[in-house]
């Protein structure tokens, strides 16, 4: 194991965060907290509660979520996509080091950077409603694991991309959409019984669902199954990602 | 001296179907300076980037310090630094992170010391604090040679090394590669500077259509396919050559005032005690004469287009 190359690797796009960091961390925290004030304070006065909590701290586990998602995919695109672009790839593929090791050093930048904006976010979200988290170790198992897999995810858009156009268009087109509908503002037991079957496809609920039963031990679909579908969309993007190194897709001619 | 890179059947055929090698075989020995010629399109960053690890090979073997390039990727990997053609650098990182950073990637620990003699060596000391986009070109380039050397490398790669890089500093960066050398570094030189070759190179390959053409020592590659040329400059101009000369191939110059003489050294005969003797009788005289041999450029030029 080259564990000098994957600390490299590891610290140099930490280092990017740092540098970044206007755009990185205090970007999506101004956002979240702008969700807060339209969707808790302007709609949430609205709505009394959902499933005994209130509508303002019910969105929190979602929230957070919607921000781990966005943030890992775009962080481990970037991270992978941007050597690309300007060619010092050349000396990522040319270093004696494994591609598991690569994968670490970006997957694992990207995936604790987004940890750690969610612990910001948790922590911006504690100064507009009460929180209480139930299962604090499921919870940070919940977080590492939604970053993790998603990072996975962001570096085969990266790899896939071949333009700053493809890079946006998943995280656009998809990802977003799926997080909107995917329970971050409303339980899918308020959605119509039709729109519930079809929300119970969408990856996202089963992530979200899970994560806000760690808080609030309320939850749309069962902890085991949502456990279950994380860890299915994580070993399906570790698939992807070692078929892509063996045949050198997009990387080696 | 033993090889330290062995390119055995080494074929390329990329996806389109355009074959950049075809069963190229090639040995780079312990602590030369080889210099890979040819034309745009010819292979040579193909097979550059296969020994790194870069490119997958079709067809064929490579080892590098007796490791596979495949099977033992780490081994072989280490042993290799690479100075790519294009200018790819980082933007907004400084020369010092930059250049650490290659090292770390190489799996080597910590060595300020290291960093800072690479980067004194590349003139490159007063601009280690700077982000890579504020520098010139030349210094970019710099920089790379110094991300190449950062985890001390023992062979050397440097495709087109000194283009876009000026006269002065072109020489300076001949003095580091040479010092390299020294130092027992391998290095592996493309360029389309020939003069460079001939300045720098122990031993020449010329590849052409992904097919090495020749590999030969420079000073014999000189000596075998040289030509010389004879210059006459005549006493009184002439105006036409007369036939009995005609035989020499001779070329008018400088309105009648010189004649050219071009001869093979590998030949038997050079025709030159003829030639002179054949001008004695047709009563053209001459008041001094010069030889030039012909430069690697010409031997480069008359190979590919032969090939």
């Amino acid at each position: 194991m080259n564990h000098r190359a994957i600390r490299a690797i590891y610290l140099f796009e930490m280092a990017r965060t740092w540098r970044t960091l206007l755009q990185s961390i205090v970007s999506p925290v101004v956002s979240t907290s702008l969700y807060f004030v339209v969707f808790g304070a302007a709609i949430g006065s609205r709505i009394s509660q959902v499933e005994g909590v209130s509508y303002g701290t019910f969105i929190v586990p979602g929230l957070i979520m919607l921000s781990v998602l966005t943030q890992s995919i775009a962080n481990a695109s970037f991270g992978i996509y941007f050597p690309k672009f300007t060619g010092t790839i050349y000396e990522i593929l040319s270093a004696p080091i494994s591609y598991f090791e690569i994968v670490l050093g970006y997957v694992g930048a990207a995936a604790t950077k987004s940890i750690i904006l969610g612990l910001i976010i948790l922590a911006t979200a504690g100064l507009f409603v009460p929180l209480h988290i139930h299962h604090p170790v499921w919870m940070l198992a919940f977080l590492v694991l939604t970053a993790v897999t998603f990072s996975l995810f962001g570096f085969i858009i990266g790899i896939w991309a071949d333009g700053f156009e493809k890079l946006q268009m998943i995280p656009m087109l998809v990802v977003t959409p799926l997080t909107f509908l995917g329970g971050s503002f409303y339980s899918i037991d308020m959605l119509p019984a039709g729109w519930r079957t079809v929300a119970l496809l969408n990856p996202v609920v089963y992530l979200i669902s899970g994560f806000r039963w760690s808080f609030y031990e309320i939850a749309d679909v069962s902890v085991s199954v949502s456990i279950g579908m994380t860890l299915a969309f994580l070993v399906i993007c570790l698939v992807v990602i070692w078929w892509i190194f063996r045949t050198g897709y997009r990387l080696k001619n | 001296m033993s090889s330290i890179i062995s390119v055995a059947n080494l074929s390329k055929t990329y996806g389109s179907g355009f074959k950049a090698l075809k069963n190229v075989n090639l040995d780079i020995k312990r602590g030369e300076i080889f210099a890979l010629l040819g034309p745009n399109g010819a292979g040579k960053t193909t097979l550059i980037s296969i020994i790194c690890g870069i490119a997958n090979p079709s067809e064929g073997k490579v080892l590098v310090g007796g490791e596979d390039i495949q099977t033992s990727y780490r081994k072989a990997r280490s042993l290799i630094g690479l100075v790519p053609q294009e200018l790819h650098t980082d933007a907004f990182e400084s020369v010092w992170a930059t250049v650490s950073f290659s090292r770390g990637l190489f799996g080597k620990p910590k060595n300020p010391d290291h960093i800072e003699k690479v980067l004194k060596d590349l003139s490159l000391w007063d601009k280690k604090d700077n982000k890579i986009i504020t520098l010139s070109g030349g210094m970019k380039r710099r920089v790379m040679i110094a991300k190449a050397l950062s985890h001390e490398p023992q062979i050397l790669f440097l495709d087109e090394p000194t283009a876009g890089v000026d006269v002065e500093l072109r020489k300076g960066m001949w003095e580091v590669v040479r010092g390299l050398q020294q130092s027992g570094v391998t290095i592996i030189l493309t360029t389309h500077y020939i003069e460079e070759a001939e300045e720098m190179a122990d031993r020449i390959g010329v590849i052409n259509k992904g097919e090495i053409v020749l590999v030969e020592d420079k000073t014999t590659l000189m000596q075998k396919l040289g030509k010389k040329r004879l210059t006459l400059h005549l006493q009184g101009k002439i105006a036409s050559l007369p036939d009995s000369l005609a035989h020499y191939e001779l070329e008018l110059c400088d309105a009648g005032a010189t004649l050219v003489y071009d001869y093979d050294t590998k030949g038997e005969r050079t025709g030159i005690t003829s030639l002179l003797g054949d001008l004695r009788t047709a009563g053209i005289r001459f008041n001094d004469l010069d030889t030039t041999q012909s430069s690697l450029e010409d031997i480069f030029v008359d190979l590919v287009r032969t090939s």
